[in-house]
């Protein structure tokens, strides 16, 4: 495939490997303990497992794999609301293929629909407006999750069911902010990262000036990498660099993709549409404060949680999971107690091992092959 | 001819409505006017037309032809019915029979079983009808047998298909999936993962258009000439559900063996890459209808490559990896990028990622 092929070549992954080698051996760090590098987001996640790239690298790199599955740190009582919400006879609920997967406290999605709830999977939410314009006669609720990747297509659609005077239409929005967190986790007192990969998409939309911080404040490099391996490559050579340099920079690698200033008519449809949460709770790390977005007022009759009156359930993780520790790296996935016993992709009790981009279930299903192999 | 004949002819009956209802199966007139009129039209009167209760099989004849039967069943249930390079007809028809033919059996004879929900189209049971008998053809069986059932709307996705079939093993042919050893060649006839980004194409959900077409094809020929050219062939497996990367951990499970294979030897087509790279779906374990998965002997693997490529099925044939000593059930791949990662076996249903 063109333009993508290229950004997975063997060769050039070499000599990369060769430059990286280099230049761990310059860094102090790496004497006494391996330098932490957390991916962000679950895209470069599952790349990292797809091409086996933690297995290239030398063994004083780690790769902390970061809260960035939107799919993954859903709570459970926000998927209980949403099951609550389609089961109503009249609703016609709409989401992505891998959020019907997430376990509420009772059933998942995948399961109400086996219990005869009217679940269907879309590829764009204006596939599910597109569903509402045919339905007259039922409401079609939008299950919409994802962080800034996602948003826009979300506000998007509501603007032209606002246009089209749609009224069956609604979203339930459960969308999250990705800096908040990674500021609560530089927060953290056992936090031992180094650097980030910065996300890809996200920045795509809301570009770099938004992680200054990490840098002026925490004094982390981040550099925003691309989702093909030689992009993660890359962006590691450049954390790299820059610890060896001293220096604390938001960097740009993906800079064929992300523009410094984000995507201004993006930017536009998100501040029309939504405002902060005062918080939103994680599955796994808890409750962070203005992580999360709701619909504006302007807007509440898009609003299913308005709509519908939800129960708004909380509840909390089980308290054998391990998922904060491991989110932060203080923990690797297989040194969780219930990694693989109670908590399997099948009957995942954590945030990690829910999705295929969970930490936990890419290293319960495609194995970090040597480190897993050799501790596990 | 080797099922036992009749002689008395009868007039076949019509159905004249346009859509099924709960009397054509009612075991009645119009029950019967429906299976004379689609199935019986197009699968051929001589066998079926008398409609007793079973297809008898002379065993002498059987028997001239190999020494073991093999016997398998399978049920259809595709969404859609009809998709780009198949319908459900050929599906089923190809099914068994492929499910016969990686057992070394030559396919003989298959039954089908349908269940219609009411208010199918008549004509789309003929069209399918017919596709079952063009298939059957193609793939030298006859269908000798059948059942037709007609539920309420809603108690069926239109229509089901399941069909059963028999077959003869020759004398001396041995496959099995324990039998991959260290050293061992992993073959596949062609390019995977068609059939099932064709299917997940066409349900439209996706909104993506696509020319993929399902590979669906009845691969007894293939495995024949494979087997006179290589008798060594250790073990054969069509990749349906759950695709190449299911039958792989089957192997490595049976045989308590491991296999590595190569990304950038494993043939895709680079419609089926671009499909996968969209949804974040893995090739891997998309199902195919046509293509199989070959273990052979070190030796072996260049005639078993060269056999199945002088067949029109099996002209992609190639090698993707090999069967190592190492840990136990356990696949890996090597990645195009130079990495290693571990095939596993697919949880659940492969859903498309949200980013």
């Amino acid at each position: 495939m063109r333009y993508l092929d290229e950004f997975r070549d063997r060769e050039k992954a070499r000599v990369l490997i060769r430059e990286i080698e280099g230049l761990v051996r310059t860094v102090d760090i790496a004497k006494k303990r391996p330098i932490q590098i957390m991916e962000v987001c679950g895209g470069h996640t599952h790349s990292i497992f797809r091409y086996g790239i933690q297995g290239m690298l030398p063994k004083e790199i780690e790769l902390v794999h970061g809260p960035g599955c939107p799919v993954c740190v859903l709570p459970m009582g926000r998927v209980d609301d949403c099951v609550a919400i389609a089961s109503r006879p009249e609703v016609i609920l709409t989401t992505f293929g891998d959020a019907m997967r997430v376990p509420g406290s009772k059933k998942s999605l995948l399961q109400a629909k086996a219990d005869g709830v009217d679940v269907r999977m879309v590829y764009s939410p204006m596939d599910a407006l597109a569903l509402a314009r045919k339905n007259p006669q039922r409401e079609v609720v939008f299950f919409a999750i994802g962080f800034e990747t996602t948003m826009p297509s979300t506000a998007l659609t509501i603007l032209q069911a606002e246009n089209d005077g749609i009224s069956n239409f609604s979203v339930f929005c459960n969308h999250i902010t990705i800096v908040p967190t990674i500021k609560a986790i530089l927060d953290s007192p056992d936090l031992h990262l180094d650097g980030f990969l910065g996300p890809g998409h996200v920045s795509m939309v809301i570009g770099t000036a938004p992680y200054q911080f990490i840098a002026s404040f925490y004094r982390r490099p981040m550099v925003v990498a691309g989702f093909e391996p030689l992009d993660i490559l890359q962006s590691i050579w450049m954390i790299l660099k820059q610890i060896k340099d001293g220096r604390a920079d938001i960097e740009n690698q993906y800079a064929r993709i992300v523009p410094d200033a984000g995507n201004s008519p993006a930017l536009k449809a998100l501040s029309r549409v939504y405002e902060l949460r005062e918080f939103f709770e994680w599955r796994g790390l808890g409750s962070i404060d203005h992580s999360g977005v709701k619909l504006r007022d302007a807007y509440a009759h898009f609003d299913a949680e308005r709509k519908f009156a939800i129960a708004n359930v909380k509840i909390a993780d089980p308290k054998s999971c391990q998922c904060g520790e491991v989110l932060k790296g203080v923990i690797k996935p297989w040194q969780c107690k219930v990694f693989g016993s109670a908590c399997t992709p099948e009957t995942p009790l954590g945030a990690l091992m829910v999705s295929s981009e969970g930490a936990c279930a890419a290293y319960y299903q495609y194995g970090g092959i040597k480190t897993h192999m050799v501790t596990a | 001819m080797n099922v036992a004949s009749f002689t008395p002819r009868r007039r076949l009956g019509r159905v004249n409505v346009p859509t099924v209802t709960l009397a054509h199966g009612g075991g009645g007139k119009a029950m019967k006017d429906l299976i004379d009129d689609v199935f019986i039209e197009a699968f051929g009167h001589a066998i079926l037309a008398p409609l007793e209760d079973q297809a008898r099989f002379y065993l002498g004849t059987l028997g001239v032809q190999g020494d073991r039967l093999a016997f398998t069943t399978d049920s259809f249930v595709v969404h859609p019915l009809v998709f780009p390079g198949g319908d459900i007809g050929s599906l089923a028809v190809c099914g068994t029979v492929n499910d016969l033919a990686v057992g070394g059996a030559t396919p003989l004879y298959l039954s089908c079983a349908v269940i219609i929900e009411e208010g199918v189209a008549i004509d789309l049971l003929r069209q399918i009808a017919r596709s079952m008998a063009a298939a059957a053809q193609r793939a030298g069986v006859r269908i000798v047998t059948g059942d037709t059932k007609v539920v309420q709307k809603g108690a069926c996705d239109k229509l089901f298909i399941t069909t059963t079939g028999i077959g003869v093993i020759r004398e001396g042919i041995e496959l099995g999936v324990h039998k991959a050893r260290p050293g061992d060649a992993v073959l596949v006839n062609g390019l995977v993962g068609d059939h099932g980004a064709a299917i997940l194409c066409a349900r439209g959900d996706m909104a993506l258009e696509s020319p993929i077409e399902s590979d669906c094809a009845p691969l007894h020929g293939l495995i024949a000439e494979l087997l006179t050219a290589v008798p060594g062939v250790r073990f054969i497996r069509d990749a349906t559900r759950g695709g190449v990367a299911t039958v792989l951990n089957e192997i490595a499970e049976a045989s308590q063996v491991a296999i590595e294979i190569d990304e950038d030897k494993t043939p895709i087509r680079e419609q089926v890459k671009a499909f996968c790279e969209i949804l974040g779906l893995d090739p891997l374990y998309l199902a195919n209808e046509g293509k199989i998965v070959v273990i052979a002997p070190p030796q072996d693997a260049e005639a078993a490559l060269a056999a199945m490529r002088a067949h029109p099925l099996g002209l992609g044939a190639t090698m993707v990896g090999r069967v190592v000593a190492g840990d136990v059930a356990r696949v890996t791949m090597r990645t195009v990028f130079g990495g290693q990662r571990i095939v596993d076996m697919l949880i659940g249903e492969q859903l498309p990622r949200i980013c």
